[in-house]
């Protein structure tokens, strides 16, 4: 039987802002235990909240990003249930009226533009962390994320396969980096998603029970949770048995996902307004200057590239998908270097070895001008596009050498001589008049051996273009 | 000293008849001697309060002084005050020593007053006795059988005593108010975020404020002076001009519209008390004041209102007693669920039990439409019924409490019958207007308070209107037998 | 409505307090006393009528996005009930 497979995603997205959402603490990482609980985030009796302008802020940036509606008033309300991570027994969200509301996101699949329709995003705040393992058998409290400002970004139901959900959830982490609202580092927990999956029998409009695998911090684990999760649901289903709806937790050890024992019971959450809030009001004029500062966005950047600099459309997407990449490669630009050899350097050689280095470009040790000499270099003939990865590798190794005498130390220089490389290819035509017959009776490969050894000869120094339109006119004579 | 106004004690330190370690010894002597009977305060901590009484001697000798410098405070135990046991009056936080001060005790700190220790109060500010304190029941000063009122009956059993010259208390429905009924003497509950409700311990957020307690309505004065604020730590804190509410209280009254509702004095009022609002109501008459006629049709309503809004509120605000960062903690459990179930049984009293209990049903599934929903569109319109009201007068008068103090025990198995202890006074803070007793008469050597009800940000004129009463009257400078 | 013993345990459950067998009888007959008062709101007709959260109209100010807090983990954690290594710790969570 054929199944429709149906995945909408819930994605945290940690603010990146200096104090948290409801007081005045710091939001840094990675700090001594319980240093950034304070009053509030220790939830002490008697205190009270105040609402941070830098997360309302982000909230509206995305917004504006994903086109939704902004909305001019907005509540929080309390979720209220208990776990010793949270320290008021209650979470501040917002419940009926959230700040975001009804955008979109473009994905693109196999080269196919598919809209994910965003239902909500709203404001609330993170809970600490329990740690296991500190004392056997106790679980231990550290409150300093707790009060972390994040944004809620809600989808509707619309990705229908694991890679969708994984290029929905790599273009939203793209994006909030882009716009400045995150850091995006998922290993710190910055960025993670709750994933609502459930089948249904092909063509069927009614919705199957959707379980959801709850805090999904890498796009792998997504992928292998979806994979592991259809499977299950499907070989439930084709058994004859239900699916329940569940809160349901993905183990990356064995790839597995299982029930939370925990959340048993049917959650009351007993959602109100927070008294202790007012109204959030978004006017038209903090819209307005939010949107002074707003940078352009990734989709209409790469357009632009697509229409203006001629690249193909994945070069262009590719060199959009992160603002540092798209920094670098218009920093390049700004010496005047060819966008393509410009593209294809970034995204073929530095890409490479970041990815074997595994760090990001921004901490590349060849500044955007270095790569734009290289490439003018190239560009003017000085080497040849093999000598510039020489050149390439040995700057990294030495990353503030001056390229000219880079290419120097390295004799990499090409000889763009005319007479000089008119005397080598006169030499190997006398050397190998075997060829050169071959080449007459018709064998146009035997031109080719004959750069080569014109080449061999040079030592890899002569320009190949200057070589074979002297070689051509010797020949043709 | 003891029957000194607060204007008259600053006097009294400036003159230096007296200095503030002098005086504050004086009241310390007096809780020492009185405390046991009555029970007004949990915490004293003579030796805090004497530095404290220093410092402000020596401010007073650079003549860096206002009118509360050296004057010994009553605090309630809802205000977290830095070093200090702060309980609220529960199990739950007696072992809770504040690391910081709520913004009122801030505030009597920066202007150099004293605070003399912490008064009883009931449980979490649930009740209109005292007598749901985990620290034992509040006796009244005016005859020790009797209740003082709650939820602030340690601060009114010690201004009735002269145990302190003035006390702050809360008001969540009627907590300022019927106390001062009870104990005659003067309680003011301000406009809704007027005062920073910062390090007031939360019992119903969008009704709980913090008010002055004193015995007249000049002492209330000179305290809303140094409570009243702008608090950028408090979202729901009005930025509201600042006033001296001592500049008004000589001005005329005469021509002032004071409201009647007819709601007020119908059956469940006592009969004698009836007859001293209306005598009081007369003397208002004789000082060039008009009676209006008003009506508050949904007064009937505003309990009901109420013990839905105030215990779903509670149910949420109290989730933070846990037993996972301070307070209390049962002593014997397996497991976590089990930690919670046993800390939050036996941390609580029995009427924040039930309230957070009544909390959770209304918010829970199924119920918040038919509860909590509907309860808010209510308040909404007892809160339209006075806005209709203030077209035809300026102030609103009448009862503040049904009755005069009732006897220990009398309702304390009986939830709804203690519930109506605060029938007149609730309504204001559904509309978070502001309301206010004072002293006017005596029914068999028991006081009798009589309410004031103003419009937003009306203290001052509420504070005159109080005040051009005791200019006539001496209600509020009786004391009881044996306080001497 | 009314409430009963199966209502108690339910709402006991969720607010995370330990009912004994002899309190849930008198608690049932209180907490209906209360209920039955508070069932009184459903005389009245609220159609139309805006729900009230707040006394004032005003909406809610914004603070500016600073550090202002300071560390005060020694005095925290002085009074917590069970602390090791400046961490709160609580019997075993069960995810």
């Amino acid at each position: 039987m054929d199944w429709d497979i149906v995945i909408g995603i819930e994605t945290h997205v940690q603010l990146r802002t200096n104090s948290k959402q409801f007081s005045g603490a710091s939001t840094a990482y990675g700090s001594e235990p319980n240093s950034q609980a304070c009053l509030v985030s220790l939830a002490y009796p008697g205190v009270l909240p105040v609402l941070n302008k830098e997360a309302v802020n982000c909230a509206i940036r995305f917004g504006l990003a994903t086109d939704a509606e902004i909305a001019s008033r907005s509540i929080f309300a309390r979720k209220n249930y208990f776990y010793p991570d949270l320290p008021k027994g209650y979470q501040i969200s917002q419940f009926e009226l959230p700040i975001v509301n009804h955008g979109k996101l473009s994905i693109s699949i196999n080269g196919k533009e598919k809209e994910v329709r965003i239902l909500r995003a709203h404001l609330e705040e993170d809970a600490g962390k329990s740690l296991h393992g500190i004392v056997q058998g106790k679980t231990g409290i550290d409150l300093n994320r707790a009060g972390t400002p994040l944004l809620e970004i809600v989808t509707e139901p619309d990705m229908s396969s694991a890679d969708e959900a994984v290029t929905y959830a790599k273009k939203l982490h793209e994006l909030v980096q882009w716009i400045g609202i995150c850091d995006g580092n998922m290993q710190e927990g910055s960025f993670r998603c709750d994933v609502n999956v459930s089948v249904k029998k092909k063509g069927d409009t009614k919705l199957g029970t959707r379980r959801e695998i709850k805090n999904l911090n890498s796009f792998r684990f997504i992928k292998q949770a979806i994979d592991y999760e259809v499977n299950w649901q499907i070989e439930r289903l084709e058994d004859g048995e239900k699916i329940d709806q569940a809160t349901i937790l993905f183990n990356p050890e064995t790839g597995e996902t299982r029930a939370m024992r925990s959340k048993e019971e049917a959650n009351d959450y007993r959602y109100f307004p927070d008294p202790d809030l007012l109204p959030l009001e978004v006017t038209a004029n903090m819209i307005d200057k939010i949107k002074l500062s707003m940078p352009e966005l990734p989709a209409s950047v790469a357009e632009r590239f697509e229409k203006n600099l001629g690249l193909s459309s994945y070069d262009a997407s590719e060199l959009t998908a992160n603002r540092e990449v798209t920094n670098y490669f218009n920093n390049v630009l700004q010496f005047e270097c060819s966008p393509k050899i410009t593209a294809n350097w970034i995204l073929g050689v530095i890409f490479s070895q970041l990815k074997e280095k595994d760090i990001s470009i921004s901490l590349c040790p060849i500044s955007p001008a270095q790569l734009a000499k290289l490439i003018q270099r190239i560009e003017d003939q000085t080497i040849s596009n093999n000598a510039a990865k020489k050149v390439f590798d040995a700057l990294w190794q030495k990353p503030n050498t001056e390229i000219d005498l880079l290419i120097d130390e390295l004799g990499l220089r090409q000889i763009s001589d005319s007479g000089a490389i008119d005397q080598l290819v006169e030499e190997v035509i006398n050397a190998n008049i075997n060829m050169v017959n071959e080449f007459k009776s018709g064998k146009e490969k035997a031109f080719n051996a004959l750069v080569g050894q014109v080449m061999k000869a040079s030592k890899g120094k002569a320009n190949p273009t200057q070589v074979s339109e002297i070689l051509k006119k010797k020949l043709t004579i | 000293m003891i029957n000194l106004s607060l204007k008259s004690l600053n006097q009294g330190l400036v003159k230096k008849k007296f200095s503030s370690l002098e005086l504050t010894q004086f009241f310390l002597n007096r809780v020492e001697k009185h405390n046991s009977d009555i029970n007004a305060f949990i915490s004293i901590d003579a030796e805090k309060s004497l530095t404290q009484a220093k410092h402000a001697d020596a401010l007073i000798q650079s003549g860096q002084n206002s009118l509360l410098t050296g004057i010994p405070v009553a605090q309630k135990d809802i205000f977290c005050s830095a070093g200090w046991r702060t309980t609220c009056g529960s199990l739950m936080l007696d072992n809770f020593i504040s690391p910081y001060d709520a913004t009122v005790i801030q505030k009597f700190n920066e202007v150099g007053a004293v605070n003399l220790g912490k008064t009883n109060m009931d449980e979490f500010a649930m009740g209109s006795s005292n007598e749901t304190s985990y620290y034992g029941s509040v006796k009244n000063p005016w005859d020790l059988s009797l209740v003082p009122g709650g939820s602030s009956g340690g601060s009114a059993a010690a201004i009735a005593a002269r145990l302190a010259p003035a006390a702050t208390g809360t008001d969540t429905g009627g907590s300022i108010r019927q106390p001062a009924s009870l104990c005659g003497f003067t309680g003011l509950k301000p406009t809704y975020g007027l005062v920073s409700r910062f390090g007031m311990i939360a019992f119903a957020s969008s009704l709980d404020q913090a008010g002055p307690m004193a015995p007249s309505a000049e002492d209330c004065a000179a305290l809303l002076n140094v409570m009243a604020g702008y608090d950028e730590k408090d979202s729901t804190s009005i930025n509201h001009e600042k006033e001296d509410y001592l500049a008004n209280l000589d001005e005329p009254i005469k021509g002032l519209r004071i409201g009647v509702p007819k709601e007020f004095f119908e059956k469940g009022l006592d009969g004698s008390v009836q007859k001293v609002i209306e005598a009081a109501l007369m003397s208002y008459k004789k000082m060039g004041a008009e009676l209006v006629d008003i009506s508050l049709p949904n007064t009937h309503l505003a309990i009901p209102v109420y013990y839905v809004i105030a215990p779903a509120e509670a149910s949420s605000n109290l989730s933070r007693y846990d037993g996972v960062r301070y307070g209390y903690r049962a002593k014997e459990y397996d497991d976590l669920m089990e930690m919670y179930f046993k800390t939050r049984q036996e941390g609580f009293g029995e009427e924040v039990k039930r309230r957070i209990l009544i909390g959770t049903y209304v918010l829970s599934a199924g119920y918040y439409d038919a509860y909590y929903l509907k309860a808010q569109k209510i308040r909404k319109l007892i809160s339209d019924d006075f806005k209709k009201a203030f077209e035809k007068c300026d102030v609103i008068m009448g009862p503040s409490a049904p009755s005069v103090a009732f006897k220990a025990n009398e309702k304390k198995s009986d939830p709804l019958a203690m519930y109506l202890q605060d029938i007149y006074t609730i309504s204001t803070n559904l509309a978070g207007l502001p309301g206010m007793s004072i002293p006017a008469g005596m029914i068999e050597n028991l006081p009798v308070g009589l309410q004031l009800i103003g419009n937003y940000f009306k203290e001052s004129q509420m504070l005159n209107i109080a005040h051009a009463f005791q200019k006539e009257t001496d209600w509020h400078t009786r004391m009881p037998d044996g306080v001497s | 409505m009314t409430i009963n013993q199966k209502d108690i345990e339910k709402i006991a459950h969720l607010a995370r307090i330990n009912i004994s067998e002899e309190e849930s009888a008198t608690l049932e007959v209180k907490l209906n006393s209360i209920i039955s008062m508070i069932d009184k709101m459903q005389e009245v007709n609220t159609d139309n009528v805006e729900p009230m959260s707040h006394a004032l109209e005003v909406t809610q100010p914004l603070r500016e996005d600073k550090v202002t807090e300071s560390d005060i983990r020694s005095d925290a954690l002085k009074i917590a009930p069970e602390v090791v290594d400046s961490i709160f710790i609580v019997p075993q969570v069960i995810e």
